[in-house]
């Protein structure tokens, strides 16, 4: 009899909306900030207090903003990653949150260092700025200087093919002297 | 090291499970005694293994173990001992180990307790436990595997969420993962008769015992999230409606239907098509609450890591668990109907209309918990459903099956007249009715009326609940009372205590959020309430500022109550310790919630009358469970098959 299959029916209906929400994501409400210039901000970096390091440094090239700090595990996990990406020719530069600067120095001599350069934001004012919930955060920053694309927790290789290398493609037509090198990464 | 034999012996586990999930099914099947009887020692084995891998989890955890990636991300050195033995579940990776460790617990007492049962019957029900254990041993292994190493190890780690440091944390998520988990053991239960086509009232009688403890531990688990939400989360909340909480609903709506319907076929033989829908419904929904909670399909305030491989697999998993044995329900269920009907004045009549109205709830619950998701998935917007249409949507069903509850209560099997259940009911629905108008009014000197229905509803509910105990213990009529009729008498009680804490806390709680300096003064609900001010707390893991309120009455001092905002060091969240003064008739509720600056702080005061029924209630409702397992029935039914067994294998010999 047909009304014994109605149950199963109606599992079918619920998993194929499952099926379809795993794709989407709940907590990701556009930032406001994409499509916009990033915000200003100018702040020492952790290797140097006197030093400068601002969204002036970063305007120019298609470039990535990796939020990072020691207390993070995820961001320890992450590392790995941003290391292999520096090698292929990324700018990344880097935006240290809530932090101690001996921790975060030790942190980058044991495990290395894949940044141009971290800003040192202790107090996480800057982070506030760019609309900063966690950390790990990535910001992928086109070569006008707009926020392109954000993305939250670790970054990994699946996450860079599918949202990352696109962006960057179409920001970079011809080879260009203001676009880093996919080729290496891509590969693999 | 420890870690890696944990890994090791959950990888034994899982084939272990195989075994068992393969052999004693296809041993029933061909009829092969040998490979059913792989059966139990199968559930043994895997459970030695699991309990292996528990304890190594819990070693990394309490040694500070933080090459461990799993312990790095929820324990930190100086986190006390306590939290760091409870933390090994207050992640998922954890969580799921202990989901595997909880159903092999259920497993080995299926197995110790199915020896009065049939062999073959014994071995499929243990058989589909060991495909779900499969599953979910495949989940942990490939996509949530706790032991994961992290080089180079941190100094530290990233301790426990802090919401999670409470005691009430130790005992909750253990409490409702024992009874989602069992959730597994009527499910098994129906498969293994969906298998053969055979479904008579000792099927009802075997798995009626074991959906009514799992339902028991659901009822607790549920009962101490919303006590823990409520003095924990600091805003004087006890349900919240959010998915987590919902998919911890859903199962117990599910099996409190269940356990009305055994009843039925246990008694008559009929629904049993019916039966088996619900105990498959109910494990399915557990499994969806794991996939709700577990994919980030949902926003929640129990903010698990969102894992799209995760959702995948989980949903999956879902698709076979519940898809095979639906699909076996379409093709046999069709045939499990039996002979004899019932009048519409019977407890037949009143259990189907408890049966379709807790349905009906659960189907609200189920679709405002999934609305955002499908009108997401249909590109329509993001939208949140609000607490004021679930309490709609669940009132709708939720009165009316309590009026009937009362008349349920005192039917009878197959038909009946109705003029003795009038005369009997006369006077308690009577007594309700003049006591729940007038009681509010009295009290409160004012009542809407939605709080009249509901008082008048609560107390006919606990008075039909106490009729016949009464008649027994005061006017020594009638006969003694069994085990399993104490025990409805008790849960039913139960319910009209809650319906009744649940209406007054919703009708009368006064609250106010008031910014406050040392010295002020505030009247609330009542109560004259001093803020003494406030002081530096320190700590092993937090630092907090603690608040002081001298609480008075009528000029004599109650209590004083002591309300800290704590900061976590390693995590630096800010949490809310609200200070509650608790009696049976009101909670006196203060939460010094944030700073405004200026030595003045914004503090919340509530008085909630009778909120500690919403949390007894439900207690008596787990009492009149355990009593009711406890039944004479159940013990004889052992015994009996038991000495027959020992005949035959006597006579073998």
């Amino acid at each position: 009899m047909w009304r014994y299959a109605i149950p199963l029916v109606l599992l079918a209906v619920i998993a194929a909306f499952f099926y379809r929400g795993l794709a989407l994501n709940p907590s990701y409400v556009p930032s406001a900030l994409i499509g916009k210039p990033m915000p200003e901000f100018a702040l020492p970096t952790v290797t140097d207090a006197e030093a400068k390091l601002g969204s002036r440094d970063i305007a120019g090239k298609v470039a990535l903003l990796n939020v990072w700090g020691t207390w993070c595990v995820e961001c320890r996990h992450e590392h790995a990653f941003l290391l292999k990406l520096a090698k292929t020719g990324m700018p990344i530069y880097g935006l240290n949150l809530r932090d101690e600067r001996p921790a975060a120095l030790d942190w980058l001599a044991s495990l290395g260092n894949p940044y141009v350069a971290s800003a040192f934001d202790p107090d996480g004012t800057v982070a506030v700025d760019w609309g900063v919930t966690a950390a790990p955060e990535t910001f992928l920053i086109g070569r006008d200087g707009k926020i392109l694309f954000k993305h939250i927790s670790p970054l990994t290789q699946q996450v860079w093919q599918r949202a990352f290398v696109p962006l960057i493609k179409a920001q970079c037509g011809a080879p260009d002297p203001g676009c880093p090198q996919l080729a290496a990464l891509g590969a693999q | 090291m420890i870690p890696e034999v944990g890994q090791f012996a959950l990888i034994l586990a899982f084939c272990l499970a195989l075994i068992q999930a393969v052999l004693p099914i296809v041993g029933a099947a061909r009829g092969r005694a040998e490979w059913m009887a792989l059966a139990r020692p199968a559930a043994a084995g895997q459970f030695v293994f699991i309990a292996i891998a528990f304890g190594a989890l819990e070693y990394a955890f309490l040694n500070d173990d933080f090459s461990v990636l799993f312990v790095a991300q929820h324990s930190n050195s100086a986190l006390p001992i306590f939290y760091k033995f409870t933390a090994a579940w207050g992640g998922h990776e954890g969580s799921m180990l202990f989901w595997i460790t909880v159903l092999a617990i259920w497993t080995l007492a299926v197995a110790a307790g199915s020896r009065s049962q049939p062999e073959e019957f014994a071995s499929r029900v243990l058989g589909v436990l060991g495909i779900v254990s499969c599953g979910i041993l495949a989940f942990a292994l490939f996509t949530s595997n706790p032991f994961i190493r992290l080089t180079p190890a941190p100094a530290d780690g990233n301790d426990l969420n802090p919401l999670l440091q409470d005691p009430g944390m130790i005992i909750h998520p253990p409490m409702l993962y024992v009874g989602y988990v069992g959730m597994a053991v009527p499910f098994a239960f129906a498969v293994a008769a969906l298998f053969t086509g055979r479904l008579d009232k000792n099927w009802a009688k075997w798995t009626r015992p074991w959906t009514i403890a799992a339902w028991m531990f659901l009822t607790c688990g549920i009962t101490l999230g919303s006590w823990w939400s409520y003095y924990e989360l600091g805003w004087g909340g006890w349900w919240f409606w959010d998915p987590v909480e919902n998919s911890s609903f859903m199962p117990w709506l599910v099996a409190t239907a269940l356990l009305h319907s055994l009843a039925v076929t246990e008694r008559r033989g009929i629904f049993k098509s019916w039966t088996v829908l619900l105990a498959i419904a109910a494990f399915s929904l557990s499994l969806l609450g794991t996939f709700l909670t577990r994919s980030g399909v949902l926003v929640s305030v129990h903010a698990f890591a969102a894992d799209p491989t995760r959702g995948l697999f989980i949903l999956g998993l879902l698709a076979v668990f519940s898809g095979g044995p639906l699909l076996l329900y379409a093709l046999r269920a069709g045939s499990l109907e039996a002979e004899g009907g019932f009048k519409l004045l019977s407890r037949e009549a009143f259990l189907l209309a408890n049966n379709i109205l807790l349905v009906i709830a659960a189907g609200a619950v189920l679709f405002g918990t999934l609305y955002p998701l499908i009108i997401d998935s249909l590109g329509l917007g993001k939208i949140s459903v609000g607490t004021p249409w679930f309490d709609a949507m669940f009132l709708v069903p939720m009165l009316p099956l309590a009026v009937l509850l009362g008349v349920g209560m005192h039917s009878i099997w197959k038909t009946m007249s109705g003029t003795p259940l009038i005369q009997r009911l006369i006077w308690p629905a009577g007594i309700a009715l003049a006591l729940g108008v007038t009681l509010p009014l009295l009290a409160y000197g004012k009542a809407s009326a939605l709080t009249a229905i509901a008082t008048v509803i609560a107390l006919w509910v606990c008075a039909a609940a106490l009729l016949e105990p009464l008649r027994w213990w005061v006017l020594r009529r009638g006969a003694p009372l069994t085990r399993a009729q104490l025990g409805m008498c008790f849960a039913h009680f139960g319910v009209g205590v809650f319906i009744l804490g649940a209406t007054f806390v919703s009708a009368y709680t006064v609250e106010t959020e008031v910014s406050a300096r040392g010295g002020d003064r505030f009247q609330v609900g009542g109560y004259d309430i001093l803020f003494r001010g406030v002081k530096p707390v320190e700590s092993a893991n937090f630092t907090a500022e603690e608040g002081e309120f001298e609480l008075r009455k009528g000029g004599r001092l109650v209590t004083v109550l002591a309300s800290q905002q704590r900061v976590y060091r390693v995590q630096q969240t800010p949490t809310t310790e609200a200070a509650i003064d608790s009696r049976l008739g009101r909670d006196v509720f203060i939460a010094l919630s944030k700073p405004l600056g200026d030595n003045a702080w914004s503090v919340r005061i509530q008085v909630k009358p009778l909120i500690r029924f919403l949390w007894l209630g439900p207690l008596l409702m787990a009492i009149g469970g355990l009593l009711a397992i406890s039944d004479r029935r159940y013990r004889l039914a052992a015994r009996e098959s038991a000495a027959t067994r020992a005949v035959a294998a006597a006579g073998t010999t």
